[in-house]
């Protein structure tokens, strides 16, 4: 018992007070910003691994984006990586960043459905499946509710059965052998249900876009409710999109 | 000679791979094999040449620190005698043929699919239709499991027949992951884009991969790299396998309901992957490494962070460590579960922590180094009850020898060359072979170009391909409880089996 407190003890304190603002160690490849430089712009869409940057004002696709840094490696007077986590947001086209871009991508609250404010504000359960995701966003997911991060304090949880949840959370590009039980899935969550895409893989494919291997069909049937960009996620862009998602309010009409 | 001798990491023409015919060749291979459990196959695959089949076999000799090398040509309408029907370990490979290309084998146990590759030969076999081992009776029933689990982890099907509570018997069934790699490395032509396809085999041995690919690009490009480049690859090899062993001893705790284990081990992995985003940007060392450069150099900085990283680290790991080795409730669960034995590991042929547990020492560290490796007389984790506690000992340790290595690694910083020679481009009609001891065990990345110095194949084995089954057996007579906590004590990865 005595050494179970020592251990206890000698963890300190783990957890983060505030998530929303919270600082990530070291160098992190979070929004990029744009600058209005002049460059070679054919050369710099060429090097992108992902085809997520294109020209005419230059722009990069965070749902396409590995977060690599090369861009920004060749021609770092163009392209710059801030440490802002905070990169999720409801609407696709939110995702693609133009040059003098210097904003926090958000949710659109008005795009957001008045049932997700209603029911899911205070506690919301979500089944994840991955879809061939290579085990990096899964692992940030559990992550997420680790001590450190500890996202239940939210009320946000993942549950074992889709009968319990509250919305689906996507990882993975969908191959096409787990396309059906994804269905599957998804059609056992009752009404009203949410889907979250986390991940570059599932946003957009990622690197596998275009694989004969993926079936991405169930994503032109539904509307995606939140996109959590990373490569993987971070846990603190996850924690915070799902927040964004569910508590932020309407502007009053 | 019937074979040729090549050493990890190089390259030959492929015209120096001997040809020889189909009997030779089944002889040459499992006899090579036979009573020499220092040898083991690393990779056997075929690829279209012409209207038939070439297939390669490449057997490691620990003991030789050599790769043998060598090839047949078959029909795809070929039936063939198996070399599975003399030893085991060849039958996930035999099947992977099978499954690709259609050649029939004669005495094959179970010619089952693998992954369900989109270019298969039989389209008519379908995840729906696999055909899952039954025993009839009574008494006996059938669990089935996946592919979704209840927690969030990867998709894969679980088949077990118990008997009350036991396990008899489980079958696991693959391929929800497969996503094309092998096929998407021939067809996305920048290296860039094959650099991140090999970081996105298996997302938690992103290190193992990405070595394992620019050994074999560097390798075909014909390029030795500077003394920095091998530096910092072992010391975020060995930060993987630390970060890992760490998260998955927590997720062992869970398993067995030791809340204080998850919770210290789940902690304490946080500040080695912060390490890894504070050096390369990113928690899961995506982006870290790349073919032929040093993207992010270690520096004497981070020399320092790390030391500091370690010893804030160790007292905490340890302390940890001596209470869950003491605590009865826990030991209970992990002593003689989950057992295979040697002969089984052995008949199987599985690598690294695997084959360690068991007595069987498997480490492409000590037996075929690369990196720095050579130079730290690396000697392997040891254990031989082949149980979840074996298991979690390895990782313990290992983890231990990690911070050795590294804290001794750190004391030399190298300067970094001013000019990093390019890459260049691969050479033609050449064959190369890259293995690295990943967290798991061993990974092979093999390549075969055309007269242009094109892909025309590219060949990824994780080790988990070998592993998974020695999950099946281990759980055995085991009660289906036990299952959460056997597979835990594995952890494999089905992205890496599915590609
Ligand atoms: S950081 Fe993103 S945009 Fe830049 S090169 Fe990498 S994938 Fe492309």
């Amino acid at each position: 018992m005595l050494a179970n407190i020592k251990i206890v003890y000698h963890q300190g304190k783990q957890f983060i007070p505030d998530v929303t603002k919270a600082k990530v160690p070291g160098i992190f490849s979070g929004r990029p910003v744009i600058s209005s430089e002049k460059v070679n712009e054919t050369a710099l869409v060429d090097l992108c691994p992902l085809d997520a940057i294109s020209a005419g004002p230059v722009r990069i696709d965070l749902g396409k984006c590995t977060f690599c840094g090369e861009c920004a490696r060749q021609f770092p007077e163009k392209i710059t990586f801030t440490t802002d986590y905070k990169i999720a947001t409801n609407e696709r086209d939110r995702l693609i960043i133009k040059a003098g871009d210097d904003k926090p991508v958000e949710v659109n609250p008005e795009k957001v459905r008045d049932e997700i404010h209603r029911v899911f504000g205070r506690s919301l359960k979500l089944r994840q499946v991955c879809a061939g995701g290579d085990n990096s966003c899964e692992m940030e997911l559990n992550a997420a509710n680790n001590v450190q991060f500890d996202m239940s304090r939210f009320g946000i949880d993942f549950v074992a059965s889709p009968r319990h949840a509250d919305g689906i959370v996507i990882t993975g590009p969908i191959t096409v052998n787990m396309a059906e039980a994804l269905q599957i899935c998804y059609d056992a969550i009752p009404d009203p249900k949410i889907i979250v895409l986390v991940g570059t893989d599932a946003i957009s494919g990622g690197i596998h876009a275009g694989s004969t291997a993926l079936d991405r069909s169930f994503l032109a049937k539904y509307p995606v409710d939140l996109y959590i960009p990373g490569n993987p996620a971070h846990p603190l862009s996850i924690i915070n999109g799902l927040l964004d998602l569910t508590r932020k309010l309407k502007s009053p009409k | 000679m019937n074979y040729i001798a090549i050493e990890n990491n190089q390259t030959i023409p492929v015209v120096a791979i001997p040809e020889v015919s189909y009997n030779e060749f089944f002889v040459l291979n499992t006899e090579l094999l036979a009573n020499s459990p220092e040898r083991h196959c690393v990779t056997y695959f075929g690829y279209p040449v012409g209207n038939e089949i070439k297939l390669v076999c490449c057997i490691a000799d620990d003991s030789a620190h050599k790769i043998f090398v060598s090839s047949s040509r078959v029909k795809p309408s070929a039936s063939l005698d198996s070399f599975t029907a003399v030893n085991f370990c060849f039958e996930k490979f035999e099947r992977e043929i099978h499954e690709n290309f259609g050649i029939g084998y004669k005495d094959h146990p179970w010619l089952k699919p693998v992954r369900y590759s989109q270019s298969r030969a039989d389209h008519s076999k379908t995840l729906a239709n696999y055909p899952f081992f039954a025993i009839e009776s009574d008494e006996l029933h059938e669990v089935g499991v996946g592919p979704i689990h209840a927690g969030v982890i990867e998709p894969g099907h679980f088949r077990f027949i118990c008997n009350g509570e036991q396990i008899l018997h489980l079958e696991i069934q693959l391929g929800y992951q497969h996503r094309g790699i092998e096929k998407q490395f021939i067809e996305k032509k920048k290296l860039l884009q094959r650099a991140t396809l090999a970081e996105s085999i298996a997302g938690d041995t992103v290190v193992g991969h990405t070595v394992a690919f620019s050994q074999v690009w560097e390798s075909l490009c014909g390029i030795g790299v500077s003394h920095d480049i091998g530096y910092a690859r072992t010391i975020a090899l060995e930060l993987e396998r630390m970060a890992v062993h760490t998260g998955d001893l927590s997720a062992i705790c869970t398993d067995v309901a030791y809340q204080l284990g998850s919770s210290v081990y789940g902690r304490l992995r946080t500040p080695l992957i912060n390490f890894m985003q504070e050096w390369g940007g990113n928690r899961l060392s995506k982006g870290l490494i790349r073919p032929g450069r040093n993207q992010f150099p270690f520096t004497h900085e981070l020399a320092n962070r790390l030391v500091q990283v370690f010893d804030a680290f160790e007292p905490d790991f340890l302390e940890m460590n001596r209470q869950l080795k003491q605590l009865p409730s826990a030991l209970s669960r992990f002593e003689r579960t989950g057992v295979v034995s040697y002969d089984d590991v052995l008949s199987i042929g599985t690598v690294g922590m695997a084959a360690r547990m068991s007595g069987l020492s498997r480490d492409i560290r000590m037996s075929h180094p690369y990196t720095l490796y050579a130079g730290l007389n690396h000697e392997p984790v040891i254990k031989h009850h082949g149980d979840v506690y074996s298991r979690v000992q390895i990782r313990m340790q290992e983890v231990s020898q990690s911070i050795y290595y590294l804290r001794e690694i750190v004391k030399n910083v190298p300067e970094i060359p001013e000019n990093t020679p390019s890459i260049g481009s691969p050479k033609p009609n050449a064959f190369a072979l890259s293995l690295v001891e990943g967290w798991r065990g061993e990974i092979c990345h093999c390549a075969v170009t055309d007269d242009k110095g094109e892909l025309i194949i590219y060949k990824v084995k994780d080790p988990s391909f070998h592993n998974w089954l020695a999950l099946a057996l281990a759980v055995r007579n085991n009660e289906i409880s036990d299952f959460p906590v056997c597979n835990k004590s594995f952890n494999l990865s089905y992205a890496g089996h599915d590609l």
